[in-house]
């Protein structure tokens, strides 16, 4: 079993058009929307959810105001600039318009009741001052140090819901995808998620290949979509852009030991870029696998809802399919 | 003022209109404009700007060194740390640095003293500035540069956004996606222009990406590039949620051409720069407008 991921470098380059198609043409095959914060395959793919998960990336805190005393120390810790100082009875219009109710700051666990009758107790005045803290989820790295270090224990640290994560089925084999909440962090782990997942069922299926849908980039998303991978198709562009951030996506692959191979979209725009990025490639020692020309039919296709090779027979469709083969060599010499 | 240009969906457009839109304000301004690329992953703006760059500073977190000497292996660091940075073996404590966070957690828990911070480079930050025309317009240039390999871009874009200056205009370039590098690099900014393309993943994505800006409480609207090469589902979308677009640049190959030769396009390709031209009056407003 092998696994294809397809990356760019630089966004908009083709990737998700480009597996779709690959995915048309390979037979039966495990495709993997690793792009989780902008996933478009499932728009040319149609999965069927046969399973959904619940993601959460990590922890976030979040002070209770009844047990707040305003002494700061929240905010002294902080690294993130996560924690703002208010006015008691305002922390509900800075908790709007951070995106935030009231109600995020309340929990009615059995927990924090048990807290709350702990500190009148004790006698704890946590009403006479008027100032108190509050944490912005947003800016909230989850890191724990708030949490651990409050002299009030007024701090509360849980899991955060970050996304969701799918295995579906399609007209071309099973899909893994997910979505990722907005703002959220750690998508490098949710991509682990979802490609273990893509593995694990081509192993269950006796499906011998899995492809990857990528992130633009060279981030934390990619680096866990291509880590392990045994071949990394490079979407790139004939433009300056293009080259330039092909040149620092194969200095990832390259590090993390991957074979790495490109192929140039709309190579007819700027010839003289394309011939670049292949003296790049020879320079570099990654693998050319050809270009594709500017069609329109691309996007009609996309409109459509289908991929380019099912939708056309024109020029892109024509390079796709040449591409394919020799994807097809290369992948059976690679890896493991 | 402070104009964010995000997208969700990568290769939409964005450092195209951020470069252009500051060379026309350089120009047409007088306040000092400012181009800062966010995009600390791949920053491409100083292609079409080409600085000459001045100061090259590097961006560091700090990470936990313990000292063998006084670690009792007891674990409590390991224990504490949300990221995995730090494993804690049968006769010492190993940190993964790639992983670290910098929340100096580890050394505050550490009962033993034993755990100082030392700066670890995850990127560098520069700043310059560009001659765009004859006339001498000069836009000041900041741009961030995640090192590869280096998972965090967060700290880098942190790091661009405090070279800004506390006047004039700054365009900020964001990266693509909707996640915490984008987050980081839009928030605090008077105005989002979310590029995007009339297609079915221009949608899908603006859509992430308007919701995205609306859970930071923060002010949009829509620049539509290549307007003519899908259909109109942006437009009736962005009629339904109220978002106005403000300028809709057709599909061109002398843009595209000019594009990837790395070539600013205002003062070179004229329906470009009359569409850019005309969207400054309703940024200015909509900038300045309550939110």
């Amino acid at each position: 079993m092998k696994e294809l991921v397809v990356i760019s470098g630089k966004g908009g380059t083709g990737k998700t058009s480009l597996v779709a198609s690959f995915a048309a043409l390979a037979g039966r095959v495990v495709t993997s929307d690793c792009d989780v914060d902008a996933a478009d395959l499932h728009l040319l793919l149609e999965p069927e959810i046969k399973q959904r998960n619940h993601f959460s990336g990590g922890k976030v805190a979040s002070i209770i105001p009844n047990l707040c005393n305003g002494c700061g120390k929240c905010e002294e810790l902080c690294r993130y600039d996560a924690v703002a100082r208010v006015t008691r009875g305002r922390e509900q219009v800075s908790a709007k318009s951070s995106g935030k109710t009231a109600g995020d700051e309340e929990h009615g666990t059995a927990r924090h009741d048990k807290k709350r009758r702990v500190a009148a107790n004790n006698g704890m005045e946590t009403h006479t001052d008027d100032t108190l803290y509050t944490i912005d989820k947003i800016a909230c790295e989850g890191c724990g140090v708030c949490a651990y270090f409050c002299p009030q224990d007024a701090i509360s640290f849980d899991d955060e819901e970050n996304g969701e994560w799918y295995v579906s089925s399609t007209r071309f084999g099973p899909m893994t995808h997910a979505r990722l909440l907005p703002g959220a962090e750690n998508s490098g782990k949710l991509v682990t998620i979802v490609r273990k997942e893509a593995k694990r069922i081509a192993e269950e299926c006796g499906i011998d290949l899995v492809m990857i849908d990528s992130s633009p980039g060279i981030g934390c998303p990619v680096i866990a979509s291509v880590s392990g991978a045994d071949l990394a198709v490079v979407v790139t562009e004939p433009t300056m852009s293009g080259l330039h951030d092909l040149e620092r996506v194969v200095e990832l692959t390259s590090h993390f030991d991957i074979e790495t191979a490109v192929v140039v979209n709309k190579y007819d725009i700027n010839e003289g870029l394309t011939a670049d990025i292949e003296e790049f490639a020879k320079r570099s020692g990654i693998g050319m696998l050809g270009g594709i020309r500017y069609d329109e039919a691309v996007t009609r296709a996309q409109i459509e809802g289908a991929t380019v090779v099912e939708f056309s027979d024109g020029p892109a469709s024509k390079d796709i399919r040449r591409i394919w083969k020799s994807v097809e060599k290369l992948i059976t010499r690679v890896g493991k | 003022m402070r104009i964010a240009i995000a997208s969700g969906k990568g290769g939409t457009g964005k450092t195209t209109i951020a470069v252009n839109l500051a060379a026309l304000l350089a120009e047409s301004e007088d306040s000092a404009v400012t181009y800062a690329d966010c995009d600390v992953e791949e920053p491409n703006g100083h292609i079409f700007l080409a600085p000459r760059i001045d100061t090259s500073e590097a961006v560091t977190i700090p990470v936990p060194v313990i000292d063998e000497d006084l670690c009792t292996v007891c674990g409590a660091c390991s224990s504490f740390c949300q990221y995995k940075a730090i494993a804690t073996l049968p006769d010492r404590v190993m940190i993964f640095d790639e992983l670290c966070h910098g929340c100096g957690g580890c050394k505050l828990i550490c009962g033993e003293d034993a755990i100082r911070e030392e700066p670890r480079e995850v990127g560098t930050v520069e700043t310059g500035s560009s001659v765009i025309a004859e006339g001498g317009a000069t836009v000041e240039f900041v741009q961030g540069r995640l090192r590869v390999k280096e998972i965090q871009a967060v700290p880098v874009i942190k790091a661009v956004k405090k070279r800004l200056p506390g006047q004039g205009i700054s365009i900020l370039d964001a990266p693509p996606g909707t996640s915490c590098p984008m987050v980081e690099a839009v928030r605090g900014s008077d105005l989002v222009l979310l590029v995007t393309e009339p297609t079915p993943f221009g949608l899908h994505d603006l859509e992430i990406a308007v919701e995205t800006v609306k859970q930071l409480g923060m002010k949009a609207a829509v620049v539509v590039n290549r307007s003519d090469i899908g259909d109109d589902r942006v437009r009736r979308y962005c009629d339904r949620v109220k978002l106005e677009i403000i300028a809709e640049v057709p599909n061109s190959r002398e843009i595209a051409e000019a594009y990837s030769r790395g070539k600013l396009l205002t003062g070179r390709i004229d329906s470009f720069t009359t569409q850019i031209q005309g969207m400054i009056p309703t940024i200015f407003e909509l900038a300045a407008s309550p939110r």
